[in-house]
């Protein structure tokens, strides 16, 4: 066997790969079996990050299959029995200035959307609603702040065992309503963290002493399940993070129960020594 | 593999060598050392590779299977990544086929400091004990080892690990950081003063150039690391709070010191490889490298934009736009000259009459899956993107392929390319073939679908995981078996050809392999170039 054999075998793999990845949505809120894609994406900007990234894989496709073809010429037209005599040529100006010129024309094209996706995502849109996340050694808490519409109360989430998908459910959820948009400040108490929502297309880490930002504006009601993205020590896989896009009605209703729930944890006093 | 220099000259007459202690402990040879450090990365390589077969073994099903304690689990995988960088690819590339070529390459007779280059391989010798030590002492509470990641970020690994383990993994990256600054100052005066009369910079062999540009960069950001675990050494012994925002200071202050190492370290373990693919390409086309200068200057290129780069590690911890977008542009100029490079090695390919050797055949291994690797490179660049694939499985596919499939493919290809020369005996070429074709399918089943994991949302250092994962890590692990069975073949090849009689010539590859080490016999003699070798080829023939 020789080294083209090799390529041979590894385009159908790498070419049915990313194509599978370009062309298949995957799970809603949650990862599915064999999925080669993104979770699908719920918010604006995830959709159009997902669509930039299919291009950057079509476009890391081409260029691994253009690189493995000129390989395998390489090997078929030039092994030595069939070319015995090497020629010697060492340079080729026009060549050289043009391997240079279209990877960085090409990256210009890439470059160019990639920062207007940056700034839409890092923009800072006037928030209809605000929550604090807060990362603890292995738990999330969130809180939400006093409004006219309701709120000021705060809760723990933490792992479900008994409740599937395994290690994906908590005991209480963050809820949202559909459509507006939403900021998640983010910060923690004791180790980094990292507040991951595939679906939603970001995470942000939360770090003790500093109060990190997004935002986002779910525009389907659903269940949308993440999990801690940072290294936070023995129980880091066990602190899933979950979003539950409802309804306005269903959210007024959620925020009516959630204040006598909650509020009757703790009287509120996390909530007051944290502000 | 490095096993075979203790036959280093065994037929010239007039080579006076020091008694085994003298000559093996107290060596000052650099061709001694370059052995030592390959026999070392070797047995850490081991050590290294049984971590991660553990890791995949755990991954293999969700739950927990191996590990009791998820805390080991972290351990494993920071044991894992520090180990494979600081113990394995480095003392490889750097310590052991640096140590070897470049003063061969040049035509100096040895390095530059000779005592100077022992201690740099005892010191790294002394960190690894010191890593293995933090293994068995206590870290986060209730479990033994550090398991911070190699990263090692506060507060995890202050406040986190109240145990000494991670005292034990500073001090690891102290020593072994020392020897390699050490390491680092040898290479650069070798080069800089001692090539052969005629050898200017201008027509030194790539893989001289490659070192050169590494050793410059070992120089330049390992004293940051230093600076950033010593504060953090302060921190968790003597009350400071560099990284502690209790006290005033900041968690993200320690990431960016960290990846202000961190990002030329990566460069650190693939320039070398460059270095060595040139020359292997080159020979087995017969015909001198596709643009040499170009090929010199991009390495350049890489090294100094490498240092501009680093906090595309960090996009999730809250960088203002400016930073991030500015990131992203300067992460994406690098492709440039790796293009550059990738493109070189064809168009030297290309018109030439290609013999596929084992070492060919891992040379042009590399070049494929090191573009797969570069292309997710290019992916993850885009900030806006990375939101979403940081600290997933896409992550970690993306670096075992410019790293696992990259730098240590150029491992191998640099063993079958000098194995030759430096022992003196052959390893069977089917040996060769069979070991890169078991680790070419084993590698990209491994680590291909860890892609579709990251998408899927994997994160990554998570000791169990949630079912829907579980089909493509099954996958992943046959992938990690049938690459530890290439390892056998390895095995099997190196003890054939110390069973075999057959002796290598001084130049077993032809008219292809124009540097100096071909000039000199296999193994060359103890002490060479007593005579300094005159050099007038031409610029780039190399």
């Amino acid at each position: 066997m020789t080294a083209p054999s090799a390529v041979r075998l590894a385009v159908p793999f790498l070419g049915a790969a990313l194509s599978a990845t370009a062309a298949t949505a995957g799970g809603l809120g949650q990862p599915i079996p064999w999925e080669m894609s993104r979770q699908v994406p719920v918010t604006e900007n995830a959709r159009d990050i997902l669509n930039f990234e299919i291009g950057l894989h079509w476009l890391s496709l081409a260029i691994s299959v253009f690189v493995l073809g000129l390989i395998l010429w390489c090997v078929f037209r030039f092994g030595e029995k069939r070319n015995p005599n090497p020629s010697r040529f060492t340079h080729n100006t026009a060549i050289e200035v043009a391997w240079t010129i279209v990877p960085v024309l090409i990256l210009v094209a890439v470059a160019i959307p990639s920062f207007r996706l940056l700034r839409t995502q890092l923009a800072d849109p006037k928030a209809d609603m605000i929550v604090k996340v807060i990362g603890h050694a292995w738990y999330w808490s969130y809180e939400y702040p006093q409004t006219e519409q309701g709120g000021g109360f705060t809760f723990d989430a933490n792992l479900d065992e008994d409740k599937q998908p395994r290690l994906l459910q908590t005991d209480n959820e963050m809820v949202v309503p559909v459509g507006k948009i939403v900021k998640v400040q983010v910060t923690a108490a004791d180790v980094i963290h990292s507040w991951a929502m595939p679906a939603f297309g970001f995470k942000i880490d939360a770090i003790p002493g500093r109060l990190n930002q997004m935002w986002f504006k779910a525009e389907k009601e659903g269940t949308y399940h993440g999990q801690c993205s940072e290294l936070c020590g023995q129980r880091h896989a066990y602190m899933p993070i979950v979003v539950r896009v409802v309804s306005d009605q269903a959210y007024a209703e959620w925020l009516k129960e959630a204040k006598t729930k909650y509020a009757s944890l703790d009287n509120g006093k996390s909530l007051a020594s944290a502000r | 593999m490095a096993t075979a220099a203790t036959h280093a000259g065994a037929h010239e007459v007039h080579d006076h060598k020091p008694s085994f202690f003298a000559r093996w402990f107290l060596s000052t040879n650099h061709k001694d050392i370059g052995s030592l450090y390959l026999l070392f990365a070797f047995c850490a390589g081991m050590i290294g590779a049984f971590l991660s077969f553990a890791i995949r073994m755990e991954m293999e099903s969700p739950g927990l299977q191996y590990f009791s304690n998820p805390a080991t689990y972290n351990v494993f995988v920071t044991g894992h990544g520090l180990i494979m960088v600081f113990f394995m690819v480095m003392p490889a590339l750097i310590g052991g086929f640096g140590n070897w070529f470049v003063p061969l390459m040049i035509g100096a007779p040895d390095m530059a400091f000779p005592r100077m280059n022992n201690i740099s391989f005892w010191l790294t010798v002394a960190g690894f004990c010191s890593l293995l030590c933090s293994l068995f002492v206590e870290g986060a509470p209730g479990a033994n080892g550090a398991g911070t990641g190699w990263t090692v970020y506060p507060p995890l690994s202050t406040a986190g690990h109240p145990g000494p383990a991670v005292d034990f993994a500073i001090f690891a990256l102290h020593l072994s950081g020392a020897g390699s600054i050490l390491g680092a100052i040898n290479f650069i005066t070798t080069i800089l003063n001692m090539r052969a009369p005629g050898m200017t910079l201008h027509k030194m062999p790539l893989f001289a150039w490659a070192e050169l540009v590494t050793a410059f960069l070992l120089l330049l950001s390992l004293p940051v690391l230093a600076g950033a675990i010593t504060m953090m050494l302060t921190d968790r012994n003597f009350g400071t709070t560099f990284f502690d925002p209790a006290g005033g200071g900041d968690p993200v202050l320690y990431q960016h010191l960290f990846w202000f190492f961190g990002h030329p370290e990566v460069y650190i373990m693939i320039l070398p490889a460059f270095g060595i693919v040139s020359h292997i390409i080159a020979t087995f086309s017969r015909k001198p490298v596709f643009g040499y200068l170009a090929m010199a200057y991009a390495m350049v290129a890489i090294g100094v934009v490498g240092f501009v780069v680093w906090a595309h590690h960090m996009y999730t911890v809250g960088l203002s736009l400016q930073t991030q977008s500015y990131f992203v542009f300067a992460t994406m100029v690098i492709a440039v000259p790796t293009g550059v490079k990738i493109f070189s090695w064809i168009a030297t390919m290309w018109g030439g009459s290609i013999r596929f050797t084992a070492a060919m055949h891992w040379a042009v291994g590399f070049i494929f899956l090191f573009t797969v690797g570069g292309v997710t490179g290019v992916v993850l660049a885009n900030s806006a993107v990375d939101k979403y694939l940081h600290d997933t499985y896409y992550v970690v596919a993306h670096f075992h392929y410019v790293l696992s499939l990259g730098a240590v493919f150029v491992i191998f290809a640099g063993v079958y390319y000098w194995f030759p020369k430096m022992t003196g005996r052959i390893i069977p070429e089917w040996a060769g073939k069979l070991h890169f074709w078991l680790a070419f399918i084993g590698a990209n089943v491994l680590f291909f679908p860890m892609h579709f994991l990251g998408l899927a949302g994997m994160p990554r250092r998570y000791a169990d995981y949630p079912d829907a994962f579980a089909q493509w890590h099954k996958v992943s692990t046959y992938g990690g078996h049938i690459f530890g069975l290439g390892m056998f073949v390895f095995v099997i090849g190196v003890v054939l050809a110390f069973r075999s009689k057959e002796q290598a010539a001084d130049n077993p590859w032809g008219e292809g392999a124009t540097t100096l080490e071909w000039t000199l016999s296999s193994p060359p003699p103890f002490h060479q170039f007593e005579t300094l070798p005159r050099i007038v080829d031409e610029p780039g023939a190399h």
